[in-house]
C-alpha cells in the first residue's frame, strides 16, 4: 500500500482548475519527482496534501488514513512534513529555535525538553548548520534558509517529506549540495516528494517522476521514460525551462 | 551562544527587580496614603499592559478588548462581592474574564486577524449596553455597591496579582509555548505546518491574559466601591496598554512595565495641570509615537545601544 | 397592524440608509486604502456637529450645509492620509505592519478628535429641530425630517455609485480596490487615489453625520457606537465589497428597527449577535470575495 496516495483530487480558484482530478501515489522510501511548467498546479497539490488549502473534491490518504479535512498541525504530527516554495523561516528567531519548534510540536505525543533538544541538534547537524544555530534566521543566505526549513521539517520526525523547489535560486555548487542532502534524507528511509524545475537534479535523484500540466497529470514513470515521453517533450518545448 | 551574557543579564534583572520590590512592598508602612494609592494605580496599569503584551506582543494580534476584560472583573466583584471574601472575589473576576476571552477567542482567532481587531474593538461598548439593559430591565438597579477594602489591602492584592503575572509570563516565555507564540507572530502558516495547534494556543494565551485583567478589575472594584456599568466598562482602559506598549516597546517583559510607570506619572502630572486637555495630549502622544517610535522607547534605547556597541567592536 | 409594519420598515430603511452611507465610507477606507479607520465614527460626529453649528449659529439649512460639511470633512480625511498614513505606508516593513500601525494611529486619532470636540462643543447632548412636522402616508404618520433623510441617504449612495461606475476617477478607484500594484503599473497615480479614497470615506462619514443630526440628538461621544456598527456592516456586506456595504447597511438597519420595536436598548446587542453568527457561519459576508 502506498504511504501517500490521492484519488481524483481537485482544487479550483474561482472558475480556474488549479488541480484537476489528479491521482497520485508515493511508495514508502521512494523519491518521487513532481515536475511541470509554471502554473501547472504542483505547489497547489502540495498545499492540498499538507492541508494548507482544502480540496474541492477527491480523497488523500496518508498511511492508509484519510487526511482531507484535517488541519496542518495534525498532518504534521502524523508524520508528513513539507518545505515551502517561498522560504518561511522565523526570521527574527535564532536558527536553533526555528528547528526546536518543529522538534517540540511536530513529533506527535509528548516530547520532553531533552528529547526535543536532541532532535533539534541532530537535525541541525544533519543539514550542516550547527555553527549557525544562534544566528537569526533572516541573516542567513537563501540556500541556508532553505536548509533551516529542511532541518525544521526533519525535526518533526517525518515519514514523508515534501520539498517545494528546494533548488530554486541556488548556484551550481549549492544545487549539488542540496542533491546530496536529498540523497541523505532518502538513505534515512524517509519518503521524499520533490517539486523541481532543475532537471539535472530531478533526473538524477528521483526514482519516479510525475508530470503535471494545467492542473492535470499528463505522464508518470521513471526518469528514462519521462525524458523520452512525447507529450512531456511537447509541453516543455514551447516554454522556457530552467536547466 | 553567549550563555554567560544572558545569565549575567538575568542576575542583574533579578537584582533590580528585588531592589524595587522590597521597598515597594513595604510602602504602606512608611509612605503617605496618596503615594500608596498612586502606587496601586501604577500596579494596575502594569498588570493590564503586561497581560496585554503577553498575547498581543508575540502574536501581533492587537486586542482592543482590555477594557472589556477589566470591566468584567469589576462587575463580577460588584455582583458577588457581598457574598465572597476578597481573594475568592478576585478569583471569580479572573475566571469570568477568562471565560469571556475563551468565547471571543474561539469565535475570532481561527479567522484572519482583522476580524479579531474589529470584534474586540466593539466588545466594551457591547458589554456596556448589554449589562445596562440587563440591570435596568431585569435587576431594576443601575449601580451596585462593593464592600470596600482598605488602601493597604488593595495595594497588596494588586502587588500579588502583578507578581504572579510576571512569574507566569516568564514561565510561558521560556517554555515551548513561548517559542510557539513567537513563531505564530513570525509566520503562522509555517508554525502550523511544524505541528503547532495555532488556534488552540492563541485562544489559551488570550484567556490567560484576560485572567489577570479580570483579577485586577475585581481588586480595584473594592477601591471604587460604587459600580455601575459605565464606570466598569471604560473604553480608555483599552487604549492604555497599547499606549504603554508604544512607550515601552512590546517585546521584552520590562517594556510594558516601564511604559506603565511612565504613563502613570504622566497621567498624574497632566491631570493636575491640564485637566481638560490631558486625554487629547495622550492621543497626540500616541500618534507621534506610532509615527516616530515603532519600537517604543525601549526599542529606541536598544537601537542606540546597538549603534554604540557596533562602534566599539571591529567589523566582522 | 399594517401601519406598525410600515413604520418599522421605513424606520429601518432610514436607519439602514444612514448605516449604508457610513459603511460605504469605511469600506472605501479599508477596502482600498487599507486603513481600518476605527476613528470613523469621529468623522461622523464631526459632520453632525458642523451641521449643527451651521444651523444653530448661522441658520444654514442642514440639507444645504452638505456642501460645506462634506468638503470640510473630506479635506480633513485627505490631508490626514497625505501626511500621517502615507508616512506610515513608507515606514511600515510589510502590508500587515501597515494595517496594524494605521489602525493604532486611528486609535490615537479617535481620542484626539473626540476630545477636541468635547473642548469645542462641550460633552452634553445637543440637538436641533428641523422639518419636524409630520407627513401622512397610507394612514401612517412619519416625521418629514426622517423621510427627507432617507431620500438623501439613497441619493448620496446613488450619486456615489454613478461616480464609481462612470467617471475616470471612479474607475481608478475600482482598479485600485482590485489590485493596487497592477493599477499603479497601468498609470493610475496610486498615492493620489488612495488619499482620495480615504477622503471620500471621510466625506461619506461626514454626510452620514449630517443626516443623523437632522433626526437624532448628538453628542461628542457618539462616534464609537457608529464605528462599531459600520464595522459590523462591512463584515456583513463582505470585506472589500462596496455594494455589499450598502446592502449590509440596509439589512442591519431593518434588523435594528425590528429589535427596537420589540425591546429597545438591545439593538446593539442584536447587531453583535449577527456579527457572531457571521463569524461562525460565513465570515465572507453577503457579497464578500
Amino acid at each position: 500500500m502506498p504511504i501517500l496516495e490521492g484519488k481524483g483530487v481537485s482544487r479550483y480558484f474561482g472558475g480556474l482548475a488549479a488541480v484537476s482530478n489528479v491521482d497520485f501515489q508515493a511508495e514508502a522510501g521512494e523519491v518521487l519527482g513532481l515536475i511541470g511548467p509554471n502554473g501547472a498546479g504542483k505547489t497547489t497539490l502540495f498545499n492540498l496534501i499538507s492541508a494548507a488549502v482544502a480540496p474541492r473534491s477527491g480523497s488523500i490518504r496518508f498511511k492508509g488514513k484519510e487526511i482531507t479535512g484535517l488541519k496542518p498541525y495534525q498532518i504534521c504530527r502524523m508524520g508528513l512534513a513539507r518545505t515551502f516554495q517561498t522560504v518561511k523561516v522565523f526570521g527574527n528567531m535564532p536558527v536553533y529555535d526555528n528547528v526546536l519548534l518543529g522538534a517540540f510540536f511536530g513529533g506527535g505525543g509528548h516530547v520532553s525538553p531533552a528529547d526535543a533538544r536532541e532532535a533539534a541538534e541532530g537535525a541541525l547537524e544533519f543539514v550542516g548548520l550547527t555553527q549557525a544555530a544562534p544566528t537569526p534566521a533572516k541573516d542567513l543566505t537563501l540556500a541556508n534558509q532553505k536548509r533551516v526549513e529542511v532541518a525544521r521539517a526533519l525535526a518533526t520526525r517525518p515519514d514523508v517529506l515534501l520539498l517545494d523547489e528546494m533548488m530554486e535560486g541556488l548556484n551550481a555548487t549549492e544545487v549539488n549540495r542540496a542533491m546530496d542532502l536529498v540523497r541523505m534524507i532518502h538513505d534515512k528511509g524517509i519518503t521524499v516528494v520533490m517539486i523541481e524545475h532543475v532537471m539535472k537534479a530531478i533526473m538524477s535523484v528521483c526514482g519516479r517522476i510525475m508530470v503535471l500540466h494545467h492542473g492535470a497529470k499528463i505522464a508518470e514513470g521513471t526518469p528514462q521514460e519521462i525524458s523520452t515521453n512525447r507529450t512531456v517533450i511537447e509541453v516543455y518545448f514551447g516554454e522556457r525551462v530552467d536547466a | 551562544m553567549g550563555l554567560k551574557k544572558t545569565k549575567s543579564k538575568k542576575i542583574v534583572a533579578l537584582g533590580l527587580g528585588l531592589l524595587f520590590l522590597v521597598p515597594t512592598a513595604a510602602a504602606p508602612w512608611y509612605a503617605p496614603v496618596y503615594t500608596v494609592i498612586l502606587l496601586t494605580s501604577i500596579l494596575m496599569y502594569m498588570t493590564i499592559s503586561v497581560s496585554w503584551a503577553l498575547f498581543s506582543g508575540p502574536t501581533g494580534y492587537i486586542s482592543l478588548a482590555s477594557a472589556a476584560f477589566f470591566g468584567a472583573g469589576i462587575y463580577t466583584a460588584a455582583i458577588v462581592g457581598k457574598a465572597l471574601p476578597l481573594p475568592l472575589m478576585i478569583v471569580a473576576g479572573a475566571l469570568v474574564s477568562a471565560c469571556l476571552a475563551l468565547l471571543v477567542g474561539a469565535l475570532t482567532l481561527r479567522l484572519k486577524g482583522i476580524y479579531f481587531v474589529m470584534f474586540t474593538f466593539g466588545l466594551v461598548e457591547l458589554l456596556l449596553h448589554f449589562i445596562l439593559w440587563w440591570e435596568v430591565t431585569m435587576s431594576g438597579t443601575t449601580g451596585r455597591v462593593v464592600p470596600p477594602a482598605g488602601n493597604a489591602t488593595v495595594f497588596y492584592a494588586m502587588l500579588i496579582i502583578l507578581v504572579i503575572l510576571i512569574l507566569t509570563v516568564l514561565m510561558i516565555r521560556r517554555s515551548r509555548y513561548g517559542l510557539a507564540l513567537l513563531s505564530i507572530g513570525e509566520n503562522e502558516e509555517a508554525a502550523a505546518h511544524a505541528g503547532v495547534h495555532v488556534t488552540a494556543l492563541k485562544v489559551s494565551i488570550y484567556a490567560v491574559s484576560a485572567l489577570f485583567m479580570g483579577a485586577a478589575g475585581a481588586a480595584m472594584a473594592t477601591r471604587w466601591t460604587y459600580i455601575d456599568p459605565r464606570i466598569a466598562f471604560n473604553p480608555l482602559i483599552s487604549f492604555v496598554p497599547v499606549l504603554m506598549a508604544i512607550f515601552g516597546g512590546i517585546r521584552p517583559i520590562y517594556g510594558p512595565i516601564i511604559g506603565a510607570a511612565i504613563f502613570t506619572y504622566l497621567e498624574e502630572f497632566l491631570i493636575t495641570r491640564f485637566p481638560y486637555y490631558y486625554m487629547l495630549i495622550f492621543g497626540i502622544i500616541m500618534v507621534v509615537a506610532i509615527l516616530y517610535m515603532p519600537d517604543g522607547l525601549v526599542g529606541l534605547t536598544q537601537r542606540i545601544w546597538k549603534k554604540m556597541a557596533r562602534r566599539n567592536h571591529a567589523d566582522t | 397592524m399594517i401601519v406598525t409594519i410600515l413604520d418599522i420598515i421605513i424606520s429601518g430603511l432610514l436607519l439602514g440608509g444612514i448605516y449604508a452611507v457610513t459603511a460605504v465610507g469605511l469600506s472605501l477606507q479599508y477596502g482600498v486604502a487599507r486603513v481600518l479607520n476605527i476613528a470613523h465614527g469621529e468623522f461622523i460626529m464631526l459632520g453632525a456637529f458642523i451641521t449643527f453649528t451651521l444651523y444653530t449659529r448661522l441658520g444654514i439649512d442642514p440639507l444645504i450645509s452638505f456642501v460645506i460639511c462634506g468638503p470640510v470633512v473630506f479635506a480633513v480625511g485627505f490631508l490626514l492620509y497625505r501626511t500621517l498614513f502615507t508616512r506610515l505606508r513608507n515606514t511600515s516593513p510589510t502590508a500587515g505592519a501597515f494595517e496594524g500601525n494605521s489602525m493604532l494611529a486611528c486609535f490615537g486619532l479617535l481620542f484626539i478628535i473626540q476630545n477636541l470636540a468635547i473642548l469645542i462643543w462641550g460633552a452634553d447632548m445637543k440637538g436641533y429641530t428641523y422639518l419636524a412636522f409630520s407627513v401622512d402616508f397610507w394612514g401612517a404618520r412619519f416625521a418629514a425630517n426622517r423621510l427627507v433623510t432617507l431620500g438623501f441617504a439613497i441619493a448620496i449612495c446613488l450619486v456615489f455609485y454613478l461616480f464609481l461606475a462612470n467617471t475616470r476617477m471612479g474607475k481608478a478607484i475600482r482598479a485600485a480596490a482590485q489590485d493596487p500594484e497592477t493599477a499603479g503599473l497601468m498609470g493610475v497615480r496610486i498615492n493620489r487615489v488612495l488619499a482620495l479614497c480615504f477622503g471620500f470615506g471621510a466625506l461619506m462619514a461626514g454626510l452620514g453625520g449630517a443626516l443623523i443630526s437632522i433626526s437624532y440628538k448628538i453628542q461628542p461621544t457618539m462616534g464609537l457606537e457608529y464605528t462599531m456598527i459600520a464595522l459590523i456592516v462591512i463584515v456583513l456586506g463582505g470585506l472589500g465589497s462596496i455594494p455589499g456595504s450598502f446592502l449590509g447597511g440596509l439589512v442591519l438597519g431593518l434588523v435594528g428597527s425590528i429589535v427596537t420595536h420589540i425591546e429597545p436598548g438591545l439593538s446593539l446587542v442584536a447587531y453583535y449577535v449577527i456579527f457572531m453568527l457571521l463569524l461562525l457561519i460565513r465570515p465572507k459576508g453577503i457579497l464578500g470575495k
